[in-house]
């Protein structure tokens, strides 16, 4: 796929070529992103007595989870391959930075 | 302990609050105003109103301080001040007050942000802070500032702001022109209170204005004493010197301003007197030149005695020294045991205990005052319960005999069976401090047991260790109970018993298991010199074998069943199996025995504890030295030999890759050479060489061990796993092998070639760093060349590599310092923020498990 791109607004037009778009969410080392439902989500954070805040974040721009109609405070739910557990889970609270 | 709190406190802290000094404030912690550069008058007291005030504190034996009335060392010196003639900037604020300029109006002195956006400006600072922490919020405030730098015009009074430069290292300039510290000074305290806060400024505590100094304090004298040398010549300390130099600039500007001088030498005079002062605080300003001795040396100024390495902070408070402990060369002693350490005598006599008087033990104290400090198990020294310590000399011995009643304190020498704990650096681990139970010895190292070298890191080629002896009950027992080597046998890391056998205790444990077979007499000689007395249980046979021997070792209710990977795993041996505490088949080696490997070590400590478990190591460490010790181990140089058909196929080996490889090069000349994908020609050649010689020299590796003799004490060591390995032999008695930089041959040297003794553009193996020999045989010269470089390569690799890595190990604990497992497993950190949500994600203490893992089986089968 080649697009003409006009960069610089001197005399010079610089040919770009664009790459097909790879879908890096399902690359094999992006783990599944899930966003928890409300009620998952409310569970969660009682279950560890803490705020949404408290947890680890991730940023609303994060390439892995755009695709999920995420906004800031939303849980998302990673499930990883794990060397002693076989697969692990472990939860992000949203934020916009 | 109850201890009634309010008893104790008088005055309690509630806050402390940081800010910076106000001229007011300065002047009113003053008790002396300071307006002569002299020091001393004629007869050598010190001038009234100069730097070495008497007022100022007292450095000088017998005299009084004039503030405070106390002597020498009581008074810990008061600050007096010198009024400037001119306002000079403070130099560690610069940066502040630049940033407070160029963020206000040039007339007004408001901050350059309309007034409905302020409050919110605030809200959002204070929102930062408090759920993000200081660091946030300073970061944020930093965003302000950037963001008000570009406007140029004043919401509030609409007057157009000009440019403000710095010229390093503190004249400000505005569109051009010059702005005097008088002018900064005036235009920081137009602004007021209520914007101070946008810029994260407490304007209760410091006020911007402060930061441009109008009075200068003076430090105490104790801060800066002065010294009497041999020639009764008094020399005075840097900062005084400094001072000398502030004072008398300071005394000249007040002269010249009073008698009218021009504006030219006010000027130059104020600029000397900036200078002065920026260097009293900072001798070390880049674009100026540090103020220096006579000699020639910088002089060390405030700043250079808080910071760097020699600094206050890291030398005196983070780094501070020991008393009662010791550090010297450590050698090995197997005959200790292995939660004892061996103290010097020396040592012993100048660490001492001490141990209160009561009328029980009286008797037995007093064995050590009579001893007195020069013979040994004596004293030092005795405490009377007023405090006063009284050395304990041959002369006052008697006396202090006859003085001694309960409530006195007698500080013994160290004895055997005392409490000490030791240490090696870097302290990378909690194994890296154990604690010992003394054992006084003669000779002046610190010995141990080779069996915790493990733990430690420690091996004896001049490696030195710490020793810390507990001076309190408290103090002692904590010790014993968290960090004595038995509570350490079993690492956090991996779940196996980091204490373990090595070397010759290995080595031995694996000829007696495998084959040995004694008469019973001298299997209880063996035995005996192990420590075992009881010899009921020995059977009456009139030849033993080295597996009931080794079994002696064990508990008798002990099962275990494992693997010895030292031997075939088609042979008998192949499996250790142990009934109720017998050894039935299996050799003991390495993966038994060794440090951290096997779960021989862990389920001996699982079912029968710690103690029992430093006795058996113990016991079986002795048990394999004792077995070489009667029966002879030595390393030849005859073990390296190979028959003459061995010798003969190796050559062949060798003669066979040397024509492949020059097939290989005839190829890449003619170009027929098969290309590997991804590379180049020349690459691919490079390659393929490497590839051929390797797996020549894995060839006569493989030789040798087929066709060294297995009977052999080396191939013992090697087999048991307790030092050297394979190719260590193949390299000693067949061929050395390709040398590698950089993953490839070696290509360095001269124009085409790598020594002036091949030709140009030669590429066979013998150019580029093959060498073909044995260590036994001897390597030929240019062999030699190029083992020295991969060696001298591989040294500086490893000398680069281990403060980096240390550096890395440093970082990472101290990001990780304050994590906590929490009651629901979940990780987190002082916080309370969550960093792992289930323990290593298995939610396991690997310190409980079998390395790492839970043996249910096990388990199971136990509880039958």
């Amino acid at each position: 796929m080649w697009s003409r791109v006009q960069i610089s607004s001197g005399p010079f037009i610089i040919k770009t070529k664009m790459v097909n778009k790879i879908n890096q969410v399902k690359h094999n080392l992006i783990p599944l992103h899930e966003k928890l439902s409300e009620k998952d989500r409310t569970a969660l954070l009682e279950k560890y007595n803490i705020e949404s805040k408290e947890l680890p974040r991730i940023s609303i721009k994060d390439v892995a989870i755009q695709h999920l109609d995420v906004k800031e405070k939303d849980v998302i739910k990673i499930t990883r391959k794990s060397h002693t557990a076989g697969t692990t889970t472990f939860y992000r609270g949203v934020v916009n930075d | 302990m109850t201890i009634d709190e309010n008893q104790y406190t008088s005055k309690k802290i509630s806050s402390l609050s940081f800010g910076i000094m106000s001229p007011k404030f300065m002047k009113a912690m003053a008790s002396a105003k300071v307006v002569t550069p002299e020091l001393y008058d004629k007869e050598g007291y010190p001038v009234d109103g100069g730097l070495m005030d008497v007022r100022l504190g007292v450095i000088d034996p017998g005299l009084k301080c004039k503030t405070c009335g106390s002597k020498l060392k009581e008074c810990i010196g008061h600050f007096g001040y010198i009024e400037l003639a001119r306002p000079i900037i403070h130099i560690k604020f610069i940066n502040v007050v630049l940033d407070t300029l160029r963020c206000t109006c040039k007339d007004c002195g408001r901050i350059l942000i309309p007034k409905a956006k302020i409050t919110k400006s605030v809200e959002e600072l204070e929102r930062i802070g408090k759920e993000m922490g200081l660091e946030e919020r300073r970061k944020h405030v930093k965003k302000i500032i950037a963001s008000l730098k570009t406007i140029n015009q004043c919401p509030y009074c609409q007057a157009k702001q000009e440019k403000i430069t710095i010229e390093k290292p503190t004249t400000i300039m505005e569109a051009e022109k010059r702005l005097s510290p008088v002018e900064i000074r005036s235009r920081l305290e137009r602004v007021p209170d209520e914007d101070l806060e946008v810029f994260g400024i407490n304007p209760k505590a410091s006020r911007p204005e402060w930061m441009v100094l109008t009075v200068m304090p003076i430090p105490p004298v104790t801060m800066r004493p002065s010294i009497t040398l041999e020639s009764g010549e008094r020399s005075e300390d840097d900062l005084t010197h400094k001072l000398g130099d502030i004072v008398r600039i300071n005394q000249r500007l007040f002269e010249n301003i009073n008698a009218g001088a021009p504006e030219i030498i006010i000027e130059d005079l104020w600029d000397l007197l900036q200078y002065h002062i920026t260097t009293f605080f900072d001798n070390e300003v880049a674009q100026l030149p540090p103020a220096r001795h006579r000699s020639g040396q910088p002089l060390k100024t405030i700043t250079a005695r808080i910071k760097s390495k020699e600094g206050r902070i890291r030398h005196n408070l983070a780094g501070k020294r020991t008393n009662f402990s010791a550090r010297t060369v450590i050698s090995p002693d197997p005959k200790l045991n292995i939660n004892e350490v061996g103290v010097p005598r020396v040592i012993a006599m100048n660490i001492t205990i001490p141990e209160r008087v009561t009328e029980w033990n009286m008797k037995y104290l007093k064995q050590f005052v009579e001893k007195g400090n020069k013979e040994y198990p004596g004293s030092n020294y005795i405490v009377r319960p007023d405090g006063k310590r009284k050395k304990i000399t041959d002369e006052t011995k008697e006396q202090l005999l006859e003085e001694i009643q309960p409530g006195f304190i007698v500080e013994r020498h160290m004895m055997d069976g005392d409490i000490a704990i030791f240490n090696r650096q870097p302290s990378l681990h909690r194994m890296s401090m154990m604690c010992h139970k003394v054992r006084v010895l003669p000779g002046l190292t610190l010995r141990l047991n080779p069996a915790v070298c493990a733990p430690y890191n420690a091996d004896f080629d001049g490696d030195e260790m710490n020793l810390h002896v507990p001076q309190t009950e408290e103090a002692r027992a904590e010790a014993e109970l968290l960090m004595e080597v038995q509570t350490q046998l079993i690492s956090p890391r991996y779940g196996l018993s980091i204490i373990g056998c090595n070397q010759d205790a290995i080595s031995g444990n694996y000829l007696l298991t495998k084959n040995m077979e004694l008469p019973r007499e001298e299997a209880v000689d063996l035995l005996a010199s192990v420590g075992i007395t009881d010899f009921t249980s020995l059977t009456n046979k009139k030849m033993m074998t080295g597996k009931e021997i080794f079994s002696f070792m064990l508990p008798s209710s002990f099962n275990f069943r494992g693997n010895s990977k030292s031997m075939p795993e088609d042979h008998k041996d192949y499996e250790v199996y142990i009934r109720d505490g017998e050894l039935i088949t299996g050799v003991m080696d390495k993966s038994n025995l060794g440090e951290g490997s096997g779960l021989l070590l862990r389920n001996i400590h699982k079912q029968y504890g710690r103690e029992e478990m430093v006795e058996i190591i113990g016991r079986i460490y002795r048990l394999g030295i004792e077995v070489l010790m009667k029966y002879g181990f030595t390393v030849r140089v005859s073990d390296t030999d190979l028959t003459t058909k061995a010798n003969e196929q190796v050559e062949a080996v060798i003669k066979e890759a040397y024509e492949k490889v020059a097939e290989m090069i005839q190829q890449f000349k003619d170009g027929t050479l098969e290309i590997l994908p991804g590379r180049s020609l020349h690459e691919t050649l490079e390659l393929r060489i490497l590839e051929k010689l390797n797996k020549a020299r894995n060839e006569t590796g493989q030789i040798v061990a087929e066709n060294a003799n297995q009977e052999t004490d080396t191939m013992t060591m090697v087999k048991s796993g307790a030092r050297g390995n394979l190719l260590n032999l193949a390299q000693m008695s067949a061929c050395v092998g390709q040398q590698a930089m950089r993953g490839s041959r070696i290509e360095k040297g001269y124009e085409g070639r790598t020594l002036s003794c091949f030709k140009k553009d030669d590429l066979g193996p013998e150019a580029h760093g093959f060498i073909e020999n044995g260590f036994k045989k001897g390597l030929k010269p240019h062999e030699m060349f190029f083992m020295s470089m991969t060696g001298r390569d591989s040294m500086m690799d490893t000398a680069l590599r281990t403060p980096k890595s240390g550096y890395l190990y440093r970082r990472l604990a101290n990001a990780m310092q304050d994590l906590k497992i929490e009651y629901d497993f979940t990780v987190r950190d002082a916080s309370k923020k969550i960093i792992q949500f289930y323990y290593g994600e298995d939610g396991m203490d690997v310190s409980k498990s079998e390395a790492g893992q839970i043996n249910v089986k096990n388990i199971i089968r136990n509880l039958k």
